[in-house]
């Protein structure tokens, strides 16, 4: 991603008109470097054609991480560690341990769910943006195309995205 | 594929456009503070500095400084525990509840929400956290730390430990929810800051937020997976709080209804306390675009039908306390004996800010009314408040023997620890609403074409 700096920008001005305009470019076979937007826009993953994320299994692993840990902690402690008679309970006994097990589950499951979306999408505090253009964060979808990643001319892949609806297009280099 | 309705009223009015909305939400943290807001922080200072003298005394001497008796163990402490817990319920009913039934109207106030849920939760916090009385201690008690007793555990057969992983994973996972929520609005704050420190602070809030398609898709699953997890995890909060004393075997409290009844209460009190405050924030900002009348009387329905629930359990505890027939149950929060006894005025005041007063809130005049639906928002509150003091003192109040009976009656420094909560509540709230993005930026451009009502002609 880095050692390709040329991008052809198409500025879109409503969510609709990109989401045709992404599939007339691609149609025209032209490759999308990526989209962006100011707000989530319903079925870009469809027609940018991306695979569904796979944050929920990772969401369901941790959850299972934090049962196991809850459980194991519980039965140890007060199973093994040290064994003490409270209430006239067995010394392992499932029902009162379900409150702190289900809570840990929620809690290692979320943290561990954001923790791998921020890794995945690279977020984290500091980090300088490549925005393609400022006003992406105020009402601007913007269409990224990578010169180096498509044998079409710049002049042609202008003009399929001003054919697109877009209302600007312009040049970026990083 | 926008589907416009013409049956359903624009969540947005004035014709806005997606750059009005950033315009419109930016500029409010932008400018200098107003008059308004520093009366406020002034005010909510005041109550933060006389309530910390309190709790330094009270850390200082101990938690005899407090009205409590050897009948009376917990009181207001207890009470506004619960209290500002249920406050905390609303934030997260109306962004994981209302996100998973697709209910739109949240996006204008969730944020908001949110932020009072973080900030009643630590208000919720100090109180347990005072009445341990030696607070450095804390963290031994409260948490399976290894430790030089033995390492002698936490006993996890406890509801209040249950409560410590309750309350402290709500915090968290809401905390999370708020702040993930908050990353593209920053980024929208960043790139239009134009002075050199707010954008290095808000730089450094927004991660690198660039708003590439593929970050959107996944930020979307994680706000649903997160929904998903704070929905079962909101209902279980107060359902633990409420077997603080459901699992006990103290008369009054022993009592299977508690659970759903206490969940119905938080969301109750919770939702009046959101009422309360995004009514004095959209005149003080000027949000009357994005907080309409139909927000207020969508947010006062909730209030009636989760009052309603409360109400028929307010029924239903009298009734199988007067069906028993045993002369004890005549004591408790709820009986024909605490409604005449000597504390007939606390009854009273749950009954009629609890049931009578919100029951007006069937009159869609009275919900549609932004003066009565503030009004009967803080009516709720106290009730609220009230509801938690019977249970506890009421019940405490008579116990096994008649020798022993006893009344309760605050201190000053009951009352300094509670005003301290709420000065720690609305400096933070205030703060917030100076420097973060109150309304959820991009949630809101997300339905601007559909449901603005420029486009809807």
């Amino acid at each position: 991603m880095e050692s390709n700096k040329n991008f052809v920008l198409g500025i879109y001005n409503d969510e609709d008109v990109l989401l045709s305009a992404i599939k007339q470019v691609r149609d025209s076979g032209i490759k999308i470097h990526e989209v962006y937007s100011p707000f989530p826009v319903h079925g870009i993953d469809e027609a940018l054609g991306y695979k569904r994320t796979r944050l929920p299994i990772a969401a369901f692993l941790f959850g299972l991480l934090g049962t196991t840990l809850a459980l194991t902690m519980q039965i140890w402690m007060l199973g093994y560690d040290w064994p003490m008679i409270i209430g006239g309970k067995n010394f392992i006994s499932f029902a009162p341990f379900i409150p702190v097990t289900f809570e840990l589950t929620v809690l290692i499951s979320a943290l561990g769910m954001v923790a791998t979306f921020m890794i995945v999408s690279d977020l984290k505090p500091y980090k300088k943006p490549r925005l393609m253009d400022i006003r992406i964060t105020d009402d601007k979808h913007v269409m990224a195309v990578d010169l180096a990643k498509n044998n079409i001319t710049k002049e042609d892949i202008k003009k399929v995205i001003q054919g697109s609806g877009a209302s600007e297009v312009n040049d970026k280099n990083f | 594929m926008q589907v416009t309705s013409s049956v359903r009223e624009p969540l947005v009015t004035g014709g806005k456009t997606a750059h009005d909305v950033t315009e419109d939400i930016c500029s409010q943290l932008e400018g200098r503070p107003s008059k308004s807001w520093m009366i406020g922080m002034a005010v909510a200072l005041s109550a933060l500095g006389i309530g910390a003298c309190a709790v330094f005394i009270l850390v200082w001497d101990g938690i005899g400084v407090w009205g409590l008796n050897k009948t009376i163990g917990w009181a207001w402490d207890i009470t506004n525990f619960v209290w500002w817990v249920g406050i905390g319920h609303a934030g997260t009913l109306i962004s994981a509840i209302l996100l998973l039934f697709r209910q739109k109207w949240r996006m204008s106030i969730n944020r908001a929400a949110e932020a009072m849920t973080i900030f009643a939760v630590i208000c919720a916090a100090c109180f347990p956290g005072l009445h341990m009385g030696r607070l450095w201690l804390g963290f031994y008690w409260a948490l399976p730390l290894p430790n030089t007793f033995g390492s002698l555990w936490v006993n996890f057969n406890s509801p209040l430990l249950w409560d410590v992983f309750a309350v402290s994973t709500y915090f968290t996972v809401s905390l999370v929810f708020w702040y993930i929520g908050l990353i593209p609005d920053f980024a929208s704050i960043r790139d239009r800051a134009t002075n050199k420190i707010s954008k290095m602070v808000y730089g450094a809030l927004s991660f690198g937020w660039d708003g590439a398609a593929k970050t959107w898709s996944r930020y979307e699953s994680v706000a649903l997976i997160l929904a998903g997890l704070a929905t079962p995890l909101v209902l279980s909060v107060h359902t633990i709080v409420s077997m603080d004393f459901a699992t006990s075997v103290i008369p009054g409290w022993h009592s299977t209804i508690f659970p759903p009844y206490f969940v119905a209460g938080a969301i109750f009190s919770g939702f009046a306390m959101v009422q309360t405050l995004l009514l004095i924030t959209r005149k003080v900002m000027h949000f009357e675009d994005y907080i309409t009348r139909g927000h207020v009387e969508l947010m006062n329905i909730v209030i009636i039908i989760t009052g309603g629930i409360v109400a028929i359990a307010y029924t239903t505890e009298f009734f199988m306390g007067w069906y028993s027939g045993l002369d004890f149950e005549d004591y408790m929060y709820m009986s024909y004996g605490a409604a005449t006894g000597p504390w007939a005025w606390a009854w009273w005041a749950l009954i009629i800010c609890n049931i009578l007063v919100p029951a007006t809130l069937w009159f869609k005049k009275v919900r549609t009314s932004f003066v009565w639906s503030f009004v009967i928002s803080i009516v709720v509150n106290i009730g609220m408040w009230f509801e938690r003091f019977d249970i506890i003192v009421i019940d405490l109040s008579h116990d096994y023997l008649p020798s022993s009976w006893s009344m309760f009656y605050p201190t000053r420094y009951d009352i300094g620890v509670f005003l301290f909560t709420f000065g720690f509540f609305f400096t933070a709230f205030l703060l917030f609403a100076k420097f973060f993005p109150v309304i959820n930026m991009s949630e809101i451009k997300s339905i601007i074409k559909s449901t603005s009502s420029k486009e809807n002609k």
